[in-house]
């Protein structure tokens, strides 16, 4: 009855009922990541290092779910850190992993390209979660290409049981190839549970170490040599790719070919059936040149479908097969079986009812006792410019509070006010602020701040420290005390942290004590050096936070609607009679709105 | 069974369709069949509409469901409700909770709340209207009310009633056991008043 997953719950043991059911042997119901997490585990991974991203976070947190003996697990401060360490242990002759959504491949780039060309000791698997129509990331990127620029073979399952066999089998071909491989899901594989049969660990004891500079060391006269083993390697996976077992073809009999991957295929498959003959590619880097001509040949017309980029099209054009594609289709968000069947057969969708009028929209919003909405109702007030950052409080730029200016990357807030303030002269720095959450701030709001003190800015920054990773359900990370599996660590001090880099003013406020909190933001704000303010209060769904209780309107209230500048899902107006009301099966209690009123006409009752 | 079964879970993020989904997910499969469940995690959940898919039969390759091919909708609230109403068959089936939840829009006066969603929805197909929020109260937590849904829900399949108890029991974390188990029983008892 409680809205947030735990890890536990992706792991729902089911038997299957054998009389009556068509699967009679011991299946799970697993989601897409808890299927990955298992087939790394099948495969005998030693080590598992992440930076939670959705739709990618499950698959780590499921790790550390197996026993601690088996697989070391762990939050990196970020994917940079994370696929370094799982480089490491791959080095050190482990097997090892690392997991990330689209965006965390941008930031682990680097180290990736260049493992690239060191390859392997223990197998190693970089897997990445894609999100097609941006149900939550900044961008929709679409992370194939990484595969082609990084030369990195990259596989694409479809439902559970492939995450699963495909994420065993990646570790192997690592090995085989010595190669990194990356394992591209899109959101609707990761969380989409599908059924799955499970199997034991292997166990593959960590290899051998030894000192290897020309395979390990990359400085030009090593990665020259290295650079020219990647193109042979290449070609050996580019001709292994047509007869290896993750690419398939399915001969209906029919004219028409379908060339296709992932989820993509899925719904190809309902939506067509067995009118088409179809080749799935769970490669699709390197693509299989023989085996995609051949299913050419046997068809008199070729439509490609996936979703985002045209990345299997481009690749047929260029081999000289002659496809269809995005002639048809649209490189925006989510394909639908639908959607397939109107663009292949001109076939219309089912009738629907459609409402007589406009359904408002319903955006998420910050939950009722959010800490952030303490810091930016105050920042509101100010009129401040807010460069904001990746978490709940990008909300933040959501009506009525609407007091976010900017949104780019992970520790872009820090950085990016930096510029701003640079070349908008002193006056504007007094009226900038970044916002940066705890955990965003150790991932990558840590080094804006020391180019910050470095180049003589004189920007506020404030961390908004929730005492956890909030977005992505709940996460561990530096500045908790916790690792991943619930253990005390070594917690970083934030405060100690930003003196180190050279922060002299700090002041740590609590967002929910408004007027001294904005006292504190006009104070540092108007400073002529550098400050941080550390916004401190948890989380309120965590379960630590124990608000009790709901706030009611009493007779005190003039409706001067001060409290709905809050923004808050339980305080609305009521319809009929246009007075300000508190929904009770919405509001947790955590007394806000009793601060911001004017009147002091909202108070507490149990 | 040669036809796939499509539900649709739909409601505000935090009334738990998560794990109203997960016990759908899970009885099903206790029948044998081939089920996938699709889920919204990150920020949609966030206060925000959400829309989970179940699909079960004997085999199920897309984890969506389009417009106009829902055999049955589960509301968790009657805006939802009404937004997801396309994607209901010909002839299929609506169970809503009848909830108001105002979305930002409206507590901003940006836009209005529809009014009688419940006689408009009443009037075009076959409904199911339940104060859920009433009975998740009456077995201890309103929190409950996707526990209650379900019942309702369950009682108009053909899976039998102890099949979802068992469920239930999978799925629930033990501590909310009881509670939820009475919150089942009483969507599950509910008399109709349709």
């Amino acid at each position: 009855m409680f809205y947030r997953a735990s890890p536990s719950l992706h792991t729902v043991e089911i038997s299957v009922g054998s009389e009556k059911g068509f699967y009679n042997r011991m299946k799970k119901l697993l989601l897409g990541n808890a299927a990955v997490a298992q087939g790394a585990y099948e495969a005998g991974v030693h080590l598992v290092s992440s930076y939670p991203g959705t739709p990618s976070t499950e698959i780590t947190e499921c790790m550390a779910t197996y026993p601690a003996e088996e697989v070391f697990v762990e939050w990196a401060p970020n994917e940079k850190v994370a696929a370094e360490v799982a480089i490491g242990a791959s080095i050190g002759g482990g097997r090892a992993m690392s997991c990330c959504k689209h965006v965390g491949l941008n930031v682990m780039a680097d180290p990736l390209f260049t493992h690239s060309y060191i390859g392997v000791g223990g197998g190693a698997v970089f897997c990445v979660a894609d999100d097609p129509g941006m149900h939550s990331s900044q961008n929709e990127q679409d992370s194939r290409h990484y595969a082609r620029a990084a030369k990195i073979p990259m596989l694409e399952p479809s439902d559970s049981a492939e995450c699963l066999s495909y994420t065993k089998a990646a570790f192997d071909l690592s090995e085989q190839f010595d190669t990194p491989v990356l394992l591209r899901l899109t959101t609707r594989v990761s969380h989409s549970q599908s059924l799955v049969e499970v199997g034991e660990r292997e166990e593959h004891p960590v290899k051998n170490y030894e000192k290897n500079i020309p395979k390990h060391v990359m400085m030009p006269a090593m990665a020259i040599k290295r650079h020219a083993f990647v193109e042979e390697r290449t070609l050996k996976i580019a001709d292994y790719a047509s007869d290896c077992p993750f690419n398939t073809v399915e001969n209906n009999g029919s004219a028409i070919g379908v060339i296709t991957a992932g989820i993509a295929y899925q719904y190809a498959k309902e939506a067509l059936g067995d009118r088409v003959n179809y080749c799935k590619l769970g490669m699709v880097w390197p693509m299989p040149e023989r085996l995609l001509k051949d299913f050419a040949q046997s068809c008199e017309k070729i439509y490609v479908i996936e979703e985002l980029d045209p990345f299997i099209e481009e690749s047929c054009r260029a081999m000289g097969i002659e496809v269809v594609g995005k002639e048809l289709f649209t490189m925006l968000g989510e394909y639908t079986p639908a959607m397939i069947r109107k663009a292949i057969f001109g076939e219309e969708p089912a009738p629907a009812i459609e409402p007589a009028e406009a359904i408002p929209a319903r955006p998420p919003v910050m939950c009722a006792g959010c800490p952030h909405r303490g810091t930016f109702y105050v920042l509101k007030k100010l009129g401040l410019t807010v460069s904001g950052d990746i978490g709940c409080y990008t909300l933040g730029a959501v009506a009525p509070l609407a007091a976010v200016d900017t949104t780019v990357c992970m520790g872009a807030s820090v950085s990016a006010a930096h510029g701003m303030a640079k070349v908008r002269g002193k006056e504007f720095a007094h009226k900038l602020v970044s916002v940066i959450g705890d955990s965003t701030f150790m991932h990558s709001g840590i080094t804006g701040l020391v180019d910050i003190v470095y180049n003589q800015g004189i920007n506020t920054v404030i961390i908004l420290d929730n005492s956890i990773t909030g977005m992505t359900g709940h996460q561990d990370n530096p500045t908790t005390g916790k690792t991943i599996r619930g253990e005390a660590t070594r917690q970083v001090d934030l405060i100690q942290l930003c003196r180190g880099v050279g922060i002299d003013r700090i002041t740590v406020a609590d967002p929910f004590d408004v007027k001294h909190f904005e006292e504190v933001v006009k104070q540092e704000t108007a400073c002529d050096e550098p400050s941080v303010i550390i916004a401190q209060r948890p989380c309120a769904l965590l379960k630590s936070v124990k608000y009790t209780g709901h706030c009611v309107i009493t007779e005190k209230c003039r409706n001067c609607k001060m409290c709905m500048k809050l923004g808050c899902p339980a305080i609305s107006l009521d319809g009929t009679s246009g007075t300000v009301r508190i929904d009770v099966t919405q509001c947790n209690g955590c007394g806000l709105c009793t601060g911001v009123c004017p009147f002091g006409a909202i108070e507490k009752e149990d | 069974m040669a036809t796939t079964n499509r539900i649709m879970i739909v409601g505000v993020g935090g009334q738990g369709t998560l794990l109203a989904s997960r016990i759908l997910g899970n009885a099903v499969i206790r029948q044998g069949y081939d089920v996938k469940v699709s889920e919204v995690h990150g920020m949609s959940q966030r206060g925000g509409s959400v829309v989970t898919y179940v699909k079960y039969g004997e085999k199920v390759h897309s984890p969506l469901i389009d417009k106009g091919e829902a055999d049955l909708i589960l509301a968790f609230e009657l805006l939802e409700a009404y937004r997801a109403l396309p994607w209901l068959k010909k002839g299929g089936r609506l169970i809503v909770n009848d909830q108001k939840i105002n979305p930002m829009p409206v507590i901003t006066g940006a836009a209005q709340y529809p009014e009688s969603i419940r006689e408009k929805l009443g009037a075009s197909v076959n409904l199911t209207a339940v104060d859920a929020l009433s009975l998740a109260k009456e077995a201890g937590n309103i929190k409950a009310v996707n526990v209650v849904l379900i019942g309702v829900m369950a009682k108009q399949t053909a899976i039998p009633y102890e099949e979802w108890v068992e469920t239930i029991k999978t799925t629930v974390p033990p501590k909310f056991l009881d509670v939820n188990l009475k919150a089942f029983e009483l969507g599950y008892r509910l008399k109709s008043d349709k």
